[in-house]
């Protein structure tokens, strides 16, 4: 099950400096700082680079925003997952088919690149940020919410030009993920706090509906539930 | 120098539902049978537990459960004319890998075939004249018939504990059942499945359509079962988990939940696991087989030698090694001649999604939990008029509501931001689709045959296949989900976004694992693989089981017809034993 997590490698010095740390806060503070409110990109990035991180936490703001119905998906720690999820097997792409010949297929043929997950980041937000320089003066972390969403339909649309590949193909995955990210198991980081079950009403694996599958009409009240329990948040939060 | 084993009487290549069924069959005949199995061994603990299993992501979206394209893949394109490319990662359909095969991670809709389905090239020149057959249409009959594969029919279903209503016993029409099916000797083992709200939503409105439907026939328990091999079953729980995941609570009928705990006991039976098959041996004669060639997790290239091969593994699995052993004669689609890869088929579906205001909890579901009509399926209507052949059932499944791909949007919600964020808020407790599950026909032109460029993991070239949906299937399939509409529409206060299948078939959005051909069975050596007992042509002592021997794809889930195969050339594999040779004599 802990594939994603036992890859994160820790920062021995940063763990080191937290642990004294506490020991001189006050008791108030130190509760504060185990909240499950503390920010979910706390812990430091371990595939995406730092520009690269930017990006993500400024795209999945935009791709599912923080509103009156609630957190979106920076508050749900989708960034994080992405993250982690190109750091593992699947931004390796080790189930994918990968011997070439590379032609060009047809839409019916599906995806024919070389590239994995995580290349398909590393290289699409290079471009988009490139892109975002030239016409705007700033990567796409620094636009404007309403220029960064501008940028996301024209990636959506296969308006910018990347290097060796189609822009169309990055939103494809990053849409994919973000969605993901935000509606998988808190296990793999994202949907913190059940904040993407919560907006749709899917209390989780629950198993046993033996009964409540013919109380018709009648709303499920039982609490959010994660494979890892009701407080998932408690067993992430160690993590640097 | 390849490494040999002891001879042994029987070897099953795979081991999932056939390969489980025939070797529980021939070892209770006395046989001693050895099943070789690519995957690993899975069982309900700890594999598929349910700390473990509602995993929505490593399972249905990340695909763990199924066969990886880095070893075994195949090409695909839609013409003979294209450039064939790899399948680089899962999309489609999804073969398993591991014991117990794609029997782990169904949904449990076992149907029955209809009697006219297995014979639909006698019924359609019967009814409606040789010409309302298009001129490249493979159309044939299957050689066996319904009445013939009724008791095994019958077997498979108490060997699953299926929970349905019975429509028509010894011919006599039963309330409550399928109105269309075709005549069976007792009523299910289980009664039907509780149901959900959206099962009662499409019930109410397909009466009201003037349809006639009724609880899908379903291989997940509706109550304690005890299969008549003595293996216990648990009650459902409605969990959601069903296709794409293991059952965690014994409930959803499995080689594991239902053959394994009696056939693992068995001094006369082994297995082994990790053992890729590469060839079917043949002697000089090259009419018969003298066992398999696999390679184990070491990289050894390893000789089993075995008085009889069944070929076990999934569909166009069991093609692939036919074409990399040259049994029986390569289909060339130019000429028409061949057989081997011929009446390649699949199955054409569509969708109604229904926005309603009525609280739905869709994810209180079970895999095979659903109501259907089946007033457009196969020879059930006449189709003279419309031009086509074959048809389909109009169900809506609850299988579940797993969040990341079981939602559903109106049209006119936007693909992101807030917009998105709003449509799942307001529709996911109360949308619901209405499916059409849709035959196909074999044609000239969908086949399988090797790749001439891309090689697997052992530098065997990969399997092609080159498949089009045709303007038949197009026709068909847009009647049904016309059909489909028209109880939408009954639905009090409903809106819904009618999704039909157009333009070409693709590999990328998953539609159903629902391959077939390629191996047809037949009455006549050229235009079949496999004689009506699925026993090789060529090769004797070689029998090929599974959805590879259909001829063409009925309108129906292939599983339950896949058990009665399996049953029906069980018998015949005990009368070969005794007297070897050609069952069929031509």
């Amino acid at each position: 099950m802990s594939m994603l997590r036992t890859s994160s490698p820790s920062d021995p010095s940063r763990r080191a400096f937290l642990r004294t740390a506490t020991i001189f806060l006050p008791a108030a503070t130190l509760l504060v700082a185990c909240d499950n409110t503390r920010s979910p990109q706390a812990a430091a990035p371990v595939f995406l680079r730092p520009h690269e991180a930017d990006f993500i936490d400024a795209a999945v703001r935009r791709l599912i925003p923080a509103d009156a119905l609630g957190p979106g998906a920076y508050e749900a720690g989708v960034a994080r997952f992405i993250d982690l999820q190109l750091a593992g097997a699947y931004g390796r792409a080790e189930r994918w088919y990968m011997q070439g010949p590379w032609p060009t297929g047809t839409d019916s043929q599906g995806f024919q690149l070389k590239y994995t997950p995580a290349q398909i980041y590393r290289e699409a937000i290079a471009g988009t940020d490139a892109y975002c320089d030239q016409h705007y003066g700033s990567p796409f972390a620094r636009l404007t919410a309403a220029q960064q969403d501008e940028v996301l339909h024209a990636l959506e649309n296969g308006d910018i030009k990347l290097a060796s590949l189609p822009s169309k193909t990055f939103f494809t995955l990053l849409w994919q993920n973000t969605q993901e990210g935000f509606l998988a198991d808190p296990a793999y980081a994202g949907n913190r706090d059940f904040i993407g079950w919560k907006l749709i009403g899917f209390p989780g694996p629950r198993y046993n509906y033996m009964t409540e599958i013919e109380q018709y009409g009648r709303p499920y009240t039982q609490p959010f539930v994660s494979l890892i329990g009701r407080d998932p948040s408690a067993r992430l939060r160690g993590e640097t | 120098m390849a490494k040999r084993m002891p001879l042994v009487d029987v070897v099953l290549v795979g081991f999932g539902w056939t390969a489980a069924i025939i070797a529980q069959e021939l070892t209770e005949a006395g046989v001693q049978v050895l099943a070789l199995e690519r995957g690993e061994f899975r069982d309900t603990v700890p594999d598929f537990a349910t700390t473990t299993i509602q995993d929505e992501l490593r399972y249905a979206v990340r695909k763990q459960i199924f066969e990886s394209p880095a070893r075994e893949t195949l090409t695909f394109r839609n013409s003979p004319d294209q450039t064939a490319l790899p399948m680089r990662h899962l999309g489609s359909f999804l073969p398993a890998a591991g014991v117990g095969g794609a029997g782990v991670h169904w949904n449990g809709q076992c149907w029955r075939f209809l009697p006219t389905d297995f014979e639909l090239h006698t019924q359609v020149v019967q009814r409606y004249g040789k010409g309302f057959i298009p001129a490249d249409m493979n159309l044939q009959d299957w050689g066996v018939s319904y009445d013939e594969l009724e008791p095994h029919y019958d077997r498979f279903e108490y060997l699953c504990g299926v929970s349905g209503v019975a429509g028509n016993i010894g011919g006599a029409k039963q309330a409550g059942g399928n109105p269309f099916e075709g005549a069976r000797r007792r009523g299910y083992p289980l009664p039907p499945l509780k149901r959900s709200a959206s099962t009662l939503l499409f019930d109410k409105a397909a009466r009201a359509a003037g349809f006639d439907p009724f609880p899908c026939p379903a291989a997940n328990a509706s109550k304690p079962y005890r299969n008549p091999l003595g293996v216990q079953m648990g009650e459902c729980t409605y969990c959601g988990y069903c296709e794409w995941f293991g059952c965690g609570n014994y409930s959803k009928a499995s080689p594991q939940t239902t053959i394994l705990p009696v056939l693992l006991k068995k001094d006369n039976f082994s297995f082994r696991t990790h053992c890729d098959v590469t060839r079917v041996n043949t002697d000089g004669s090259g009419k018969r087989a003298t066992g398999v060639t696999y390679v184990d997790a070491q990289g050894n290239e390893v000789e089993q030698p075995a008085g009889m091969v069944v070929l076990c593994a999934f569909a166009q699995h069991n093609v692939h090694l036919l074409l990399l052993s040259k049994i029986g004669m390569p289909y060339e689609p130019g000429t028409g001649q061949g057989v081997v890869g011929r009446n390649y088929a699949y199955q054409i579906t569509s969708s109604v999604d229904v926005f309603q205001k009525e609280l739905l909890n869709p994810f209180m579901g079970a895999g095979a939990l659903g109501q259907a009509i089946d007033n457009f399926n196969g020879e059930n209507f006449d189709h003279g008029p419309l031009g086509f052949i074959g048809g389909g059932y109009i169900a809506l499944w609850n299988t579940g509501g797993r969040p990341i791909l079981q939602h559903y949007l109106p049209e006119s919600a936007p693909k992101w931001g807030a917009g998105w964020k709003k449509a799942m808020h307001e529709n996911y407790l109360t949308a619901c689709s209405i499916a059409t599950h849709g035959s196909v026909m074999s044609y000239r032109n969908n086949y399988l045959d090797l790749d001439p460029t891309y090689r697997d993991v052992y530098g065997n070239p990969l399997l092609r296949l080159t498949f089009d949906y045709a303007p038949n299937e197009h026709h068909m399939s847009d009647y049904l989900t016309d059909q489909a509409t028209k109880i939408a529409q009954a639905i009090p206060g409903a809106t819904h976004h009618v999704k039909k299948r157009e333009g070409h078939y693709s590999i990328v959005p998953y539609q159903t694992t629902h391959n077939t051909g390629g191996a047809a069975m037949g009455t006549d050596p050229r235009t079949s693989v496999v004689n009506r007992y699925l026993q090789s042509w060529d090769v004797p002592n070689l029998f090929v089981m599974g959805s590879s021997v259909f001829p063409q794809n009925a309108g129906y889930n292939p599983t339950g017809t896949v058990g009665a195969l399996t049953y029906w050339s069980a018998a015949a594999m005990k009368r070969y034993l005794k007297n070897p040779g050609p069952l069929v004599t031509m």
